[in-house]
C-alpha cells in the first residue's frame, strides 16, 4: 500500500495528468507491470473512458476506503463507550444492576461521630468533624485520627458505644482500627477508617445514633 | 477445459503458456474464473463431507462416530469452509467468467492482482483445512470465533486468524478488481442503468466486501493481539469487553450475509427472464432494491446478539430495522414472479434452480423474519431454527442460485449443451433432499434443539434421523453436479453463440465456448 499516493489527491485532480514517474505503487499498477503497451492496446485499455488511469485512479479509491474501514474497525471499540456515553444507552441499566438492592433510600439517619481519649497527655485522638447522614443498608466508611504525643512508642486501644443503646445492635462494623491494638511509633499520626452497614432493621423512629470511641493505652502507664 | 479455453487470437499475440504453469500464472479473467470454481468445488466436497460427518454423528442420540471436541472442530470448519471457500469463491468465479463479457470489457482491470487474489485463497484453504491436523485439533469455538472461548485455543486458532486476514485481503484485492472493471471498462454505451442486473448486484456486493472485510480484519487482529500481546480489548480481566468483539464482528457479519445473496439475485435475474422469454420485470426497482438491502445491511447488526443484554431501545430499533429489510426483498421476489407472469416458460434445468431458489429462498426469508423479532429471538437463540433459517437462505438460496448460474452458463463456458437428463435428476434429488434436510429443522429448534451440541435429548431422535438421511441423499446428489459438469466438458450437443433461445446479453454475442480474448474491439450499445 503506498502510503500517500492515495490520499495526497484528490479525486478530480488527476483525470489525464499522470506521468508514469508519478505513478504511485499500490496495487492499482500491478497489470501494468509486465504487459506490453502493445498489448494493453490490442485488449483496449487505451480506449477512451476504459483507459487505464481511469482504473488506477478508482482502485487509489477503493484503497483508501479498504484503509479507512480497517481502522474504523479499531475504532468502533472506543466510538461505542462514546456513543453509549451520549445516549446513555446501557448506562442506567448497568447502574442498576450495579445498585445494591438492600438499601433503604426512603429513609436516612443521622451517625453523630465522637472520640474521646483517657489519657490526653499521651494521644490526641480526633472525630470526623461533621455527622454522617446514611440509608440503612448503606455501606459507609468514615475515618478517626490519632497522634502520639509523646517521644516514646505508644500502644493503644479503642472501645466503642452506641447511644441510644438498642441501635448496637443494628450496628455492622464490617472493618474497624477497634478490632485490632494500635502501635505508634513517636509523634506518629495514623488515619483509622470504620466500614460500617447500619442494617435494615433498625426502628424507624431513630433518626440519630451516636458513635462513640474512647481510646485507652495499654500497658506499663507513665 | 483445456482444449475449449485455448487461446483463439492469433499466434503472434502472446505464446501461451500450457499445463501447470499456464494456470499459475494466468492473468486471464476466464482461467482465474475457471480456477475459482474448482477451488469452490473441491473446499464444497472438504466442507460437505463435515457436514456428513456431523449429520452422521446426529444421526441417533448419544455419542456415536466423534467425539465432542472433534465435534465442534467440524461445526467450525464447516461454517468457516462453506462461506469463505465455497460460496464467496464460486461466486468470484462467476463475476470473473462474466462481468467482463457481460459489459463488453476484454479483461479485469488488474489481471495480474486477479491471479494474485486467486493464489491467496488456496494457501489460505490449506491453513484452515490443515489446522485439523495441529495439536489439540482445529479451531472449535464456533465460525463466529467469539472470546473468551476463542482466547483459549491453541496454535491452530492463530493459524485461523491468518487464514482469514490471507482470506480478506484475497476478498479486498478481488472487489477492487471488480468494482474497478465495472465502473471503468464497460462498453461504450453500457450506462450504469443498461448494466444486466448481475452486474449491478456484482458491483454493490464489491462495495460490501471493501467495506466490511476490513472491519473483520481488524476484529481478528484484535483477537490476536488479545492471544498473543497481551492486549485487552476483548478480554475481561484486563478491562476489556467480550460482547464489544460480537458488535465488531456483526458489523461485518450482517453485510456479509448480503455478501453471500446480493450475487444469487443477479444469477436469478438473468436466470428467470431467460426461461421465461420476458424481459426482466421492474429493472429499476431490482438495482434501487438491490442498493437499499445493502445500506440497511449495516444498519442491522445488533439483531445477532439480542440476548447479550442490550437495552430495550436497541433492541427496538433493531428489530424494526431488520423487519424493513423484508421490504426490498419483497419487491425482488415479487418481480421474479412477475416476470414468469405469463411468459413463455420452459424449465430447463437452470430454470429449475431458479425457480426453487424464489420458492426456497422465501422460506429462508421468513423464517429470518421470525426470528427479526425480539421476544421470539429470545426463545430461538442457538437453536436449529437458526441453523434452518440460515440453511435456507445459504444452501437453497445461495448454493442453489449458483448451481443455477452453472447450468445457464455451461454452454458459454464449454462450448456444450448440458445434459438435461442427469441435470434434472440433480435437481430432483437436491430440491426434496435438501427439505427433507433441513425443514424438520424448524421442528427441531420450535422444540429447544440448541445447536453446535454433538448429543441431544431422546425426544429430538425422529427429526434428527429424517434430517440426517435428507442430508446423505442431498450430499450424494451433488456427486451427480460433478458429473454434469465434467461430462459438459468432455462433450455434447455444441452450443450456439445464443445457446438458450431468450437469452440476451453481450455475453450471448460471442462464440461458444468463449474465445480466449472477447470484445479485443468494443461492442456498440445501443
Amino acid at each position: 500500500m503506498n502510503p500517500n499516493g492515495p490520499s495526497a489527491e484528490p479525486l478530480e485532480a488527476a483525470p489525464n495528468v499522470a506521468p508514469a514517474s508519478r505513478r504511485p505503487c499500490g496495487p492499482d499498477q500491478m497489470d501494468e507491470a509486465g504487459e506490453t503497451p502493445a498489448l494493453h492496446a490490442r485488449l483496449g485499455y487505451g480506449r477512451s473512458g476504459m483507459s487505464a488511469a481511469g482504473n488506477q485512479r478508482t482502485s487509489r479509491w477503493l484503497v483508501v476506503l479498504a484503509l479507512a474501514m480497517f481502522a474504523f474497525g479499531f475504532a468502533l471499540v472506543p466510538l461505542y463507550d462514546v456513543f453509549c456515553d451520549i445516549t446513555g444507552l446501557n448506562r442506567d441499566a448497568a447502574q442498576a444492576l450495579a445498585n445494591n438492592t438492600q438499601v433503604d433510600a426512603s429513609r436516612k439517619v443521622r451517625i453523630e461521630l465522637v472520640a474521646n481519649v483517657r489519657d490526653e497527655a499521651l494521644w490526641r485522638f480526633a472525630a470526623p468533624s461533621q455527622p454522617v447522614d446514611v440509608h440503612p443498608g448503606e455501606l459507609v466508611q468514615v475515618e478517626y485520627e490519632l497522634e502520639n504525643l509523646t517521644n516514646r512508642p505508644l500502644i493503644g486501644r479503642a472501645v466503642p458505644s452506641y447511644a441510644p443503646l438498642a441501635a448496637a445492635a443494628h450496628f455492622k462494623k464490617i472493618d474497624c482500627f477497634c478490632f485490632r491494638e494500635q502501635r505508634l511509633a513517636p509523634y506518629e499520626t495514623v488515619r483509622l477508617p470504620v466500614l460500617f452497614v447500619l442494617d435494615r432493621g433498625v426502628a424507624r423512629d431513630m433518626k440519630v445514633v451516636t458513635l462513640s470511641y474512647t481510646f485507652f493505652a495499654l500497658g506499663k502507664r507513665t | 477445459m483445456e482444449a475449449t479455453l485455448a487461446p483463439s487470437l492469433p499466434d503472434e499475440h502472446h505464446a501461451a503458456p500450457t499445463g501447470l504453469w499456464r494456470w499459475l500464472t494466468t492473468t486471464n479473467h476466464k482461467d482465474i474464473g475457471t480456477l475459482y470454481f474448482w477451488f469452490a468445488a473441491t473446499m464444497f466436497l472438504i466442507g460437505g463431507l463435515m457436514a456428513m460427518l456431523i449429520r452422521a454423528e446426529l444421526f441417533q442420540p448419544g455419542l456415536q462416530l466423534v467425539q465432542p471436541e472433534v465435534f465442534n472442530q467440524l461445526t467450525t470448519l464447516h461454517g468457516l469452509i462453506m462461506i469463505f471457500g465455497v460460496i464467496m469463491p464460486a461466486f468470484t468465479a462467476f463475476a470473473n467468467w462474466q462481468v467482463p463479457l457481460m459489459i463488453g470489457a476484454p479483461d479485469m482491470a488488474f489481471p495480474r492482482m486477479n491471479n494474485w487474489s486467486f493464489w491467496l485463497l488456496p494457501v489460505a484453504g490449506m491453513f484452515l483445512v490443515g489446522s485439523l491436523f495441529l495439536p489439540g485439533g482445529a479451531v472449535a469455538g464456533g465460525w463466529t470465533m467469539y472470546p473468551p472461548l476463542f482466547m483459549q485455543g491453541g496454535i491452530s486458532y492463530d493459524l485461523t486468524i491468518f487464514a482469514i486476514h490471507i482470506m480478506g485481503a484475497s476478498s479486498i484485492m478481488g472487489s477492487i478488481n471488480i468494482a474497478t472493471t465495472i465502473l471503468n471498462m464497460r462498453a461504450p454505451g453500457m450506462t450504469l442503468m443498461k448494466m444486466p442486473l448481475f452486474v449491478w448486484t456484482w458491483l454493490i456486493t464489491a462495495f460490501l466486501l471493501i467495506a466490511v472485510m476490513p472491519v473483520l480484519a481488524g476484529a481478528v487482529t484484535m483477537l490476536l493481539a488479545d492471544r498473543n500481546f497481551g492486549t485487552h480489548f476483548f478480554d475481561a480481566a484486563g478491562g476489556g469487553d467480550p460482547v464489544m468483539f460480537q458488535h465488531v464482528f456483526w458489523f461485518f457479519g450482517h453485510p456479509e450475509v448480503y455478501i453471500l445473496i446480493l450475487p444469487a439475485f443477479g444469477i436469478i435475474s438473468s436466470v428467470i427472464p431467460t426461461f421465461s422469454r420476458k424481459p426482466l420485470f421492474g429493472y429499476a426497482s431490482m438495482v434501487y432494491a438491490t442498493a437499499s438491502i445493502a445500506i440497511l445491511s449495516f444498519l442491522v447488526w445488533g439483531h445477532h446478539m439480542f440476548t447479550v443484554g442490550m437495552p430495550a431501545a436497541a433492541q427496538l430499533y433493531f428489530m424494526y430495522a431488520t423487519l424493513l429489510i423484508a421490504v426490498p426483498t419483497g419487491v425482488k421476489v415479487f418481480n421474479w414472479v412477475a416476470t414468469m407472469w405469463r411468459g413463455s416458460l420452459t424449465f430447463e434445468t437452470a430454470m429449475l434452480f431458479a425457480v426453487a431458489f424464489v420458492c426456497l429462498f422465501t422460506i429462508g426469508g421468513f423464517s429470518g423474519l421470525v426470528l427479526a423479532m425480539v421476544p421470539v429471538d429470545i426463545q430461538l437463540q442457538d437453536t436449529y431454527y437458526v441453523v434452518a433459517h440460515f440453511h435456507y437462505v445459504l444452501v437453497t438460496g445461495a448454493l442453489f442460485s449458483i448451481y443455477a448460474g452453472i447450468y445457464y452458463w455451461l454452454p458459454k463456458w464449454t462450448g456444450h449443451m448440458v445434459n438435461e437428463t442427469w441435470g434434472r435428476w440433480h435437481f430432483w434429488l437436491s430440491a426434496i433432499s435438501v427439505n427433507v434436510l433441513f425443514f424438520p429443522m424448524h421442528f427441531l429448534g420450535l422444540a429447544g434443539m440448541p445447536r453446535r451440541i454433538p448429543d441431544y435429548a431422546l425426544q429430538f431422535a425422529d427429526f434428527n434421523r429424517v434430517a440426517s438421511l435428507g442430508g446423505f441423499v442431498f450430499g450424494a446428489s451433488q456427486i451427480l453436479l460433478l458429473i454434469v459438469i465434467l461430462k459438459c466438458i468432455r462433450g455434447g450437443v455444441k452450443a450456439e453463440a445464443r445457446a438458450w433461445e431468450g437469452a440476451e446479453g453481450l455475453e450471448w454475442t460471442v462464440p461458444s465456448p468463449a474465445p480466449y480474448h472477447t470484445f479485443v474491439v468494443p461492442p456498440e450499445v445501443k
